[in-house]
């Protein structure tokens, strides 16, 4: 076990915000033109920071946990929100640069992770 | 501190065949559950006269997360079991390292849209035999017979109540991947 998952933030989960109909939080929208994989780490930037207090409720949620990064999957379980207002909400903290997103770039033309990768990988799990 | 890599495995096999076990012993967290709508399409498939539904299906999707240095973590993310849900798979193996499909010899046509999913679609895949108390009921060239899969795939036998086994069946994946990948650099 590690300690490096957040704590994670009670005023997300119990928060009454989202007992509101989810893609009311998104305007209706269901996608984003931000390309966001499952997996994909987010991570609040300096910028996010100083606003969070400016931010709606629902983004100042994000900007809370992924303080220390989180997937976008972890960002949907721990708001309670399907995945894609999830990638909604992410991608617009992406283009307002309120956080910033990290993913795979070393990768075979099949988009897969590539040797060297797998290689340190391979190495991870041995020594788990 | 950095932003770790992200890297990603799925774990696919049929309705109740361990794969939140599995799941849960490798991660270093609870594991969490994301949910997906349903896309309009499946959701037409997916209506035998509910009319009244207006919320429209969601899929829920269990995963846990592994840290395997401070600049990379490990996601698993195990796949809905029912096949009404496999409009889920694509987004779920999209530039995942591979899948570890999870085998009970005593449901092996469980997993079969599984291995077809993960073979039509070029994903790197191990089979593991969960073993159930340890006991191994059917061989593995049985397996292999029964499933029809090809001879370079994979397959091992694990138990998804125990982290050692899971992670040595993940090893052999990422093995299997590291294969794809130097053959697909080749060719």
């Amino acid at each position: 076990m590690t300690t490096s998952g957040p704590a994670r933030p009670a005023s997300a989960a119990a928060s009454p915000t989202f007992r509101v109909r989810p893609y009311t939080l998104t305007g209706g929208r269901t996608r984003t033109e931000v390309e966001l994989g499952l997996e994909t780490q987010i991570r609040t930037t300096e910028q996010g920071m100083r606003r969070a207090g400016m931010l709606a409720l629902e983004l100042r949620d994000i900007v809370e946990i992924c303080r220390q990064p989180l997937s976008v999957a972890e960002v949907s379980a721990h708001l309670h929100v399907p995945l894609q207002v999830a990638k909604v909400l992410v991608g617009d903290l992406i283009t307002s640069g309120d956080v910033a997103s990290q993913a795979v770039v070393e990768t075979q033309q099949s988009g897969r992770p590539d040797i060297q990768l797998l290689e340190r990988v391979l190495e991870g799990l041995q020594s788990l | 501190m950095s932003t770790p890599i992200p890297v990603k495995i799925v774990v696919a096999g049929g309705f109740a065949v361990g794969k939140t076990t599995f799941v849960t012993s490798i991660s270093d967290i609870e594991p969490l559950t994301t949910e997906a709508a349903m896309t309009k399409v499946s959701e037409e498939v997916d209506h035998l006269g509910d009319a009244t539904s207006k919320k429209g299906t969601t899929v829920a999707m269990d995963f846990g997360r592994v840290a395997l240095s401070p600049e990379l973590v490990l996601y698993v993310f195990g796949t809905p079991g029912q096949d009404r849900f496999h409009f889920m798979w694509d987004e779920l193996v999209r530039g995942a390292i591979g899948a570890v499909v999870l085998v009970d010899t005593n449901r092996l046509d469980d997993c079969f849209p599984a291995v077809d999913y993960m073979e039509h679609t070029n994903v790197p895949f191990i089979v593991a035999i969960n073993a159930f108390d340890g006991i191994l009921r059917h061989h593995p060239d049985d397996v292999r017979e029964a499933l029809d899969v090809p001879h370079h795939v994979p397959i091992v036998v694990t138990d998804a109540r125990n982290r050692a086994a899971v992670r040595d069946s993940m090893v052999s994946l990422v093995r299997h991947a590291m294969t794809v990948a130097a053959t697909a650099a080749v060719g």
